[in-house]
């Protein structure tokens, strides 16, 4: 699903360059619940970032599905982003005068569905999140883990290959990152490959690998023993 | 194009964010606001100008005569100068392809009675190209014409207030009156735009006046249409030139201003002409730096706009927007408030122009009909589309560029 080799990326500083990845490999295969362990400054969001098509790498090989990335356009970036990633993010980031609902249909929108349809394949999902009843509320008006729960509904709403979390419970306490997690794993029961980024532990042993990263590299790569299914 | 998501979107936006909405559109309403007035105050004095003119033809011209004030050739000053009809034939074949109606006039004051009624009233005999001239309405029959001035025939026509004071509501065509001792039928009644004065005056063919009152070929005057075709640079050349011809042909010195003058509505028309661009031409330099402001007032307000939602971007490039729509997006929103605002400010200054109690007020002060032509409004929403399309498509384009992550990353 994903086939990273050798995967360098520097961003420049002044003059200086500040080299982040120094040469990653990873492969992901579809329906595979991994996470990428790493304090900060590890180089694990720009992994994220470049794998999500959100940021460009300088060397090395990206597959997505099998497609190679590289110079990609805006343009082409976004119809891949809509059709083979869901995005899930720490500060949740969704649009604060769209409802619940409105939010979980954005993704529809932009892939051009007609209005109806959409509202009601993102009302699937807000119920698959249990937030139904909560479909016309605004962001502001829920708690931070109800709004995660908006965004893995946005995430997944448009039936994407992989879903990325970029420390989807950062922001959130102990009961509601369990949630979360629950959900992440529910939906990774369900086929869905799911790629989470963080640095708590107790949230890298709940998926089913955790790839450890220092200083721009691989330290370790390995299957977690609890919980198989 | 049209499509209804996209609109959602954008009224969704606006209705959200009512204040920015509002602050963007009260520039530009203000602008056009600020910019119809001022076309409208100057419409209204070329209005007065134009007016102060209204009573004769545009391209009206006339010869008059008096006494001369240079000795010439040996003729002494004071000589009294009189035209004939010589001279008016002299007009028509020399410069016939310059002329759009030609007439001569001969004034009198007669006394007109109808039974038991009478009064004294203005009389001018004249061509049937008189009416052209004078812009004289008939109200009802008909004007001098060719076979008057053939069959010399004593016939008149009187102004519409000349009417009312001698047959009141009763017809008028087709009866007798008593001028000034003979007998004349009615055969129209006319009316003028340029007052009651005009409305007191009668009209006869020139021939007849000619045969009764002293049988002889004299004129007062000799009045010229000049082909509108001519600019008015032509037609001031025209009117000199003629100037010196009869002058000369009537032994007057070439420079005897009092002997012999000619009365040229080009030169009055150019010079108000003149002052009327140059006023138009203030205004749309005042005006159009009114809407500069505007637009970028709008600009600068989008460009906040664009970075307080630099955020929302980057969301929706990350779920799948590709920077065409943010753009359009953002552009038609834009477009949309500029329209509506310029509505606004467009729809209140010619309200204010249309009032009442204003109107009369500016009256006062030369200022006529204040009012904007379809062409400006026409002019003014284009401008307004156009502005908008600007003041958001710089800044969206630039917003749209943006790389997701870093406008993810921005508060």
């Amino acid at each position: 699903m994903i086939e990273i080799k050798k995967l360098h990326k520097s961003y420049p500083i002044g003059k200086d360059k500040l080299h982040v990845l120094k040469g990653i490999d990873l492969h992901i295969k579809e329906g595979e619940f991994v996470s990428i362990m790493g304090s900060s400054g590890s180089g694990k969001s720009t992994l994220l970032n470049i794998v999500g098509l959100l940021d460009e790498h300088d060397e090395g090989e990206y597959y997505l599905n099998g497609q190679l990335i590289d110079n990609l356009n805006e343009k082409k970036a976004a119809i891949l982003r809509n059709k083979f990633l869901g995005f899930v993010f720490q500060s949740f980031n969704l649009i604060s005068y769209k409802t619940a609902l409105e939010n979980v249909a954005l993704p529809l929108y932009y892939k051009g569905m007609a209005r109806k349809e959409r509202l009601k394949i993102a009302m699937e999902y807000l119920e698959k999140v249990e937030l139904g009843p909560w479909a016309n509320h605004l962001p502001n008006e829920l708690s931070g883990g109800q709004k995660q729960r908006v965004a893995i509904a946005r995430a997944l709403v448009t039936q994407p290959k992989v879903v990325l979390a970029d420390e989807p419970t950062g922001a959130l306490d102990s009961t509601t990152t369990d949630n979360v997690m629950d959900l992440l794993r529910d939906i990774n029961n369900e086929g869905m490959t799911v790629f989470v980024i963080t640095h708590e532990e107790e949230v890298a042993e709940q998926t089913k690998r955790v790839v450890r990263l220092k200083d721009g590299v691989i330290i370790s790569d390995e299957l977690t023993k609890t919980k198989t299914i | 194009m049209f499509d209804i998501d996209r609109w959602r979107e954008i009224f969704q936006s606006i209705s959200k964010n009512k204040l920015r909405s509002v602050m963007s559109g009260f520039t530009v309403a203000f602008a056009i606001l600020l910019f119809t007035l001022l076309f409208g105050v100057v419409t209204g004095l070329s209005n007065s100008f134009s007016d102060a003119f209204a009573d004769d033809a545009q391209n009206f011209m006339s010869v008059r005569v008096w006494r001369t004030s240079k000795p010439f050739k040996g003729l002494q000053t004071g000589r009294r100068i009189q035209l004939k009809n010589k001279d008016f034939d002299f007009v028509k074949e020399e410069y016939d392809s310059n002329i759009q109606h030609l007439t001569a006039r001969i004034n009198k004051n007669v006394n007109i009675s109808y039974k038991n009624k009478q009064d004294n009233y203005s009389l001018q005999a004249v061509h049937p190209d008189h009416q052209f001239l004078e812009k004289t309405i008939i109200d009802e029959g008909r004007y001098i014409n060719n076979r008057d001035l053939i069959e010399k025939a004593k016939v008149i026509v009187i102004g519409r207030l000349v009417k009312q004071d001698l047959f009141g509501e009763l017809p008028a065509i087709g009866k007798r009156v008593n001028v000034s001792g003979i007998s004349y039928q009615v055969v129209g009644v006319f009316s003028d735009e340029g007052g009651d004065n005009e409305e007191r005056k009668t009209f006869m063919p020139v021939t007849t006046a000619q045969m009764i009152y002293g049988n002889n070929d004299n004129l007062s005057q000799i009045v010229i249409g000049y082909d509108p075709k001519l600019s008015l640079d032509e037609a001031i050349a025209f009117g000199n030139k003629m100037e010196r011809d009869l002058r000369k042909k009537l032994d007057i010195h070439p420079d005897d201003q009092s002997a012999l003058s000619i009365q040229n509505m080009a030169e009055a028309n150019k010079g108000v002409g003149t002052f009327v661009i140059a006023l138009y031409f203030i205004v749309i330099f005042i005006g159009s730096g009114t809407l500069i402001a505007g637009i970028i007032g709008i600009s600068n307000i989008m460009i906040f706009v664009i970075k307080e939602r630099t955020k929302e971007f980057g969301i929706r490039k990350a779920l799948g927007a590709q920077p065409s729509s943010i753009v359009g997006m953002v552009v038609q929103e834009s477009v949309l408030i500029t329209t509506i605002a310029g509505y606004i400010g467009l729809s209140l200054g010619t309200y204010i122009l249309s009032l009442e109690s204003l109107n009369k007020t500016l009256a006062e002060y030369f200022i006529k009909d204040p009012s904007v032509s379809p062409s400006i409004i026409i002019g003014a929403t284009v401008t307004l589309i156009v502005s908008g399309l600007i003041a958001a498509y710089v800044p969206a384009k630039i917003a749209a560029k943006i790389k997701p992550i870093v406008a993810l990353r921005a508060d």
